[in-house]
């Protein structure tokens, strides 16, 4: 006979102010099987917990409920303390009587008589509750980071510094990301590239680390401690082995004209390449998109200038299988299309640019060579106007923009107010914004420096409209003062347009194949906003960067170092205990359909010919299914999609689903 | 392919050139206006409220009609189109609407959801027909003449409801303009409003206005500028005095590259 | 707040089929008017002005009212989807809705008229000013 104990958490206010727990506590007393039931201000406070022990040795109770908050937030707490005494942690139950109850609800008599029902049902289900051992997994003690930026590689040098192995996959031919792109960082003004080269060449230069350039994650299969993945290292038709970096059949190549994206297509690059000086790998890579010899059969010259015969032209895109225990995605971010702005006339005008754009122009290793030059005749502009939330806090269906603050805009409008004025002090600057948006250390009064030291004009208002005028060169900038309410006309040299960022457009398909959530936006989603920022629902893929939503360098380099840690603590262990709440088949009613299989989404369910005895003496073959238990994640599609009901999850068994469902219903 | 074409009060008035040359350009480029029978005003400037219901039901009529003989409703004039777009969209998405103009409209025995595809002459040209075939049809190419395309606000605007086009930076005439074998002008001024109806109010506004664009359009190089709209046609005539830019509708144009331009 | 033409913001609200409260006050809408220097009240703040129920100064408010174009270009370029012209039209209706308000009378127009005047322009003009 089970005996079941009924815990009921106040949880402060947060439940005890719209459901009566008194009431609910009173009412598990006469639900079967209950023989204790109490409430308490903070149950998953320390002396909570105690509560739960004594009662549990007390009344000799084989079954708890506790009525809280979700099972998410401390499922795992309430399991910890029962098991702390000797009880299966499998045998308590929570009934989530704050998300789905007292949060949702204003009226306390409705809040009550839902949390009692949700009471009722979990001590239906805790009565069918059977102990459960869970399993033991390896660990595969490698990491694979996604993403070669200032995230991937803090990550990345982290994790190796514990003594692990790193591969680093990047899309790029070159890892450094955007940080390698900027000119100065804010709001030390410290020389960005000054700063990241170092790190990349560490990252280069480390034993435990590999980086795997110029590739893409292809398919991530498998389970925390045990992912298999597949990358697809693309032809970069130089041998990345012999190659020497020196650079010579970049200077011969005479397809010029390709656009740089190192420099944001404001200037070209040979069709074989280094993307810049200080890249990790030092190696070349020829673009197959311009390549005359590859395309036309014609050149060869970057072939026959090379000293170690590094080129291959027959180079293949090749696929390689790895194996990992965890994963960080560090996937970065982009600047979003803003061709649905054109009000700007970004799309009309060479000289309304972005603002990473901007950094292009402005840095040393930029088009023009760190001389501000605007990019169509080439003059130093003296009047610029920059245009803060382009295409950021703009509701969905206007024009499909961002609804979320891109965070970063108005920090790196100030620094480059700053910087342009310290290299220029004669231009004249506006800066028209909604708000200036400041919280970070020293963040704030560097703003006010751009405004009292460096005299830039801080607009509040907007830019409605940007004409550019063939016969001047001047773009003329429609503005509206809000303070002053009036309309302004500033015949600027150049625009630069805070554009909004976005996710990698990989996200979205790294996300699926890492079977990690992500938000509308394309962020990959944490599994606690709060107390998890690092980690992914799912368990052994953890997250550094942009990729998680907008963050500035210091930020992300923070976020990357907490999710090395994450990683550490994963490969620091021998094994892994399983979740035992997984699939099992019951073998006599399986009828061997493979529906089953059809629908797991981890590839856990495979078949095999087994011998049954029947009636008689007599013995029978038939296919039956059968669930690797390291990797089913006890999802339940299978459970719900066997038209037998043969499969059954350990844990949240059908009869113990039913009980619940009966118990709120009847 | 056969349409039902809203022509507009205009058309059959001041703006007879635009229907009439748009109407031989369709026949030389193999499309069809059925012009609907008995069809009513659009009023004009669509009704930017939730409250008057009348107003809008002379465009669900023609839309009805439209949706009764299988066929997409076609306009020429931007006013018409912006005011029968957006109307349809009331009658596709807003309840209120939709239910009020209904019971209007339930005593002519029609019942109507937004289920017709209202198009621009534009659209036909550029989506149906394709580009392409325009420029294969073109029998005097208009070899080095500089033409600004105009806008205005009504063929573009509210973008999510038009739909035709970028609204900040549209090429859809652009594109005509150079499959007629001409060269297309950008300039941003061609989709700011050339102060429209406001002729009646204030003449100085859309003169001020006028300038502002009739100016961007020739520094930016262009000779002359098309629009599809007879206010804007009205208001960058009367106001272009000056500018040396020469004003024409779409169609005028469209006419004498097919070589199909005669004398009205 | 007393009222001389007894008109509630929330009649305007409703006629606009607009919630002001959804304006985030980044001034894109004024930025992006071509009428603004014809305008006394702008259309940021016929947003603002309904919001706090300041409907009588924008009623009598002809310099207002009239001079908008119905451009939408404040409508396309707000970035919280307020439409801003819905408001101008809807304090513009309750206007002409009042007995004798009408902006534009029969009267007025042969004054009007010139030989290349589009229909279009009298009937959006009749539209727009009278009842």
């Amino acid at each position: 006979m089970q005996r079941i104990g009924v815990f009921v958490c106040h949880c402060g206010t947060n439940i005890a102010a719209t459901v009566d727990v008194e009431a609910v506590a009173e009412a598990a007393k006469s639900v079967p099987g209950v023989v204790f039931s109490a409430d308490y201000p903070y149950m998953c406070s320390e002396s909570g917990q105690d509560l739960v022990k004594e009662s549990v040795q007390k009344y000799n109770l084989t079954n708890v409920v506790i009525c809280s908050c979700s099972p998410r937030m401390h499922e795992k707490t309430f399991r910890k303390a029962v098991e702390s005494i000797g009880m299966n942690p499998y045998m308590l139950e929570i009934a989530n009587i704050r998300e789905q109850c007292s949060w949702v609800h204003k009226d306390k008599e409705e809040g009550t008589e839902k949390a009692i029902m949700l009471m009722k049902a979990a001590c239906a289900k805790a009565t069918l509750n059977t102990p459960l051992t869970p399993g033991m997994l390896p660990v595969t003690k490698r990491a694979l980071v996604i993403g070669g930026g200032i995230a991937g590689m803090q990550a990345a040098l982290d994790i190796a510094e514990a003594g692990y192995e790193v591969d680093i996959v990047e899309q790029k031919p070159t890892i450094g990301g955007k940080m390698a792109q900027l000119d100065k960082t804010f709001p030390t003004l410290d020389c960005s590239s000054c700063i990241v080269t170092p790190k990349m060449v560490d990252v280069g230069q480390n034993d435990k680390i590999r980086i795997l350039s110029y590739s893409d994650v292809e398919e991530v299969k498998g389970y925390i401690g045990n992912f298999d993945v597949k990358i697809k290292r693309k032809a970069r038709y130089v041998d990345e082995d012999k190659c020497t970096g020196c650079g010579l059949c970049t200077e011969k190549c005479p397809m010029k004209k390709v656009p740089n994206e190192w420099n944001l297509e404001l200037d070209t690059r040979s069709c074989v390449y280094i993307p810049f000086a200080q890249a990790v790998p030092k190696v070349a890579t020829i673009d197959p998109r311009y390549c005359l010899k590859l395309n036309k059969g014609t050149c060869g010259i970057c072939s026959k200038v090379c000293g170690v015969g590094a080129i291959n032209y027959e180079a293949k895109d090749e696929i390689i299988e790895e194996k990992y225990g965890a994963i960080v995605a560090a996937t970065g971010f982009e600047i979003a299309d803003i061709s649905r702005y054109d009000e700007y006339a970004y799309g009309q005008s060479p000289d309304v640019v972005t603002s990473l754009e901007y950094e292009r122009l402005m840095s040393a290793a930029g088009p023009f060579g760190g001389h501000l030059l605007r990019p169509s005749d080439h003059k130093e502009p003296k009047k610029i106007v920059f245009v803060q939330c382009v295409g950021s806090r703009e509701e969905e269906s206007c024009k499909g923009g961002k609804e979320y603050c891109s965070k970063v805009c108005c920090m790196y409008t100030a620094k480059h107010a700053i910087l342009t004025k310290d290299h220029y002090p004669d231009t004249d600057i506006y800066v028209f914004y909604i708000d200036v948006r400041t919280p970070g250390k020293l963040f704030d009064e560097f703003y006010r420096r751009a405004v009292e030291q460096y005299g830039v004009h801080y607009i509040k208002g907007a830019v409605g409209k940007v004409t550019p005028h063939k016969e001047t060169g001047k773009l003329e900038v429609q503005g509206y003062d809000m303070i002053l309410n009036e309309q302004m006309h500033i015949d600027a040299d150049m625009v630069v347009l805070a554009a909004a960022v976005e996710p990698s457009h990989t996200a979205r398909r790294m996300a699926t194949m890492l079977t990690a959530p992500m938000d509308n936006n394309d962020f990959f989603t944490e599994a606690h906003a709060k107390l998890r920022p690092v980690e992914s629902a799912t368990a052994g893929v953890f997250l550094a960067g942009m990729c998680q939503g907008p963050k500035d360098i210091p930020e992300t380099v923070s976020q990357a170092s907490a999710a090395a840690a994450k990683v550490i603590g994963v490969l620091a262990k021998d094994q892994l205990v399983g979740n035992p709440c997984i699939a099992h088949p019951d073998e006599l009613m399986c009828n061997g359909c493979s529906q089953c299989a059809g629908v797991c989404p981890y590839g856990a369910i495979t078949y095999v010919e087994k011998e049954f005895r029947m009636p008689n003496r007599t013995t029978k073959m038939r296919r039956v299914a059968q669930v690797n238990e390291a990797v089913c994640q006890g999802c339940g599609a299978c459970t719900v999609t066997c038209p037998s009901g043969a499969m059954d999850l350990r844990g949240f068994s059908n009869n113990e689903i039913m009980a619940e469902v009966d118990a709120l219903c009847l | 392919m056969v349409y039902s074409y809203f022509p507009g009060c205009t058309l059959k008035n001041k703006a007879k050139d635009l229907d009439a040359y748009g109407r031989r350009s369709a026949e030389a480029l193999g499309f069809t206006l059925e012009e609907i029978p008995e069809w009513q005003c659009c009023g004009g400037v669509y009704p930017m409220n939730k409250d008057e219901i009348a107003v809008r039901l002379s465009s669900v009529r023609a839309l009805a009609y439209a949706k009764d003989h299988d066929q997409e409703l076609i306009t020429m004039c931007s006013a018409c189109h912006n005011v029968i777009k957006q109307v349809n969209n009331d009658m596709a998405h807003d309840e209120y609407i939709s239910e009020h103009a209904n019971n209007y409209m339930k005593s002519e025995g029609v019942e109507y959801h937004g289920e017709t595809k209202v198009v621009h002459y534009l659209e036909v040209l550029r989506d149906e027909i394709g580009y392409d075939k325009v420029k294969e049809a073109v029998r005097n190419p208009l070899k080095g003449k500089k033409i600004g395309a105009y806008y205005g606000c009504l063929l573009l605007r509210p973008s999510d409801v038009m739909a035709m086009d970028n609204a900040e930076n549209p090429s859809i005439i652009e594109d005509l303009i150079k499959a007629m074998g001409a060269d297309p002008i950008v300039y941003a001024q061609r989709n700011e409003c050339c102060g429209g109806y406001l002729t009646l109010e204030d003449k100085a506004i859309p003169e001020k206005r006028v300038k502002t664009i009739l100016q961007n359009a020739k520094e930016q190089g262009a000779e002359m500028v098309i629009t599809a709209c007879p206010l804007c046609y009205y208001n960058l005539k009367k106001h272009a005095e000056g500018t040396g830019v020469e004003v024409k509708y779409f169609t005028e144009v469209l006419a004498d590259a097919l070589g199909v331009k005669e004398e009205n | 707040m007393a009222s001389n033409y007894d008109v509630t913001k929330e009649e305007i609200e409703e006629i606009a089929g607009v919630n002001p409260l959804r304006c985030m006050r980044c001034g894109r809408c004024s930025a992006a008017c071509p009428s603004f220097d014809n305008m006394k009240y702008h259309p940021h703040q016929f947003v603002a002005m309904v919001e706090n129920g300041e409907i009588d100064a924008l009623m009598e408010s002809e310099s207002s009212i009239y001079k908008c174009m119905s451009c939408m270009a404040c409508i396309e370029r707000c970035p919280r989807q307020v439409q801003p012209a819905r408001l101008i039209e809807a304090v513009r209706l309750a206007v002409v809705r009042k007995q004798g308000q009408n902006h534009l009378t029969p009267d007025d127009i042969p004054a009007l008229l010139d030989p290349d005047l589009p229909q279009q322009a009298l009937v959006s003009a009749y539209r727009k000013f009278t009842k």
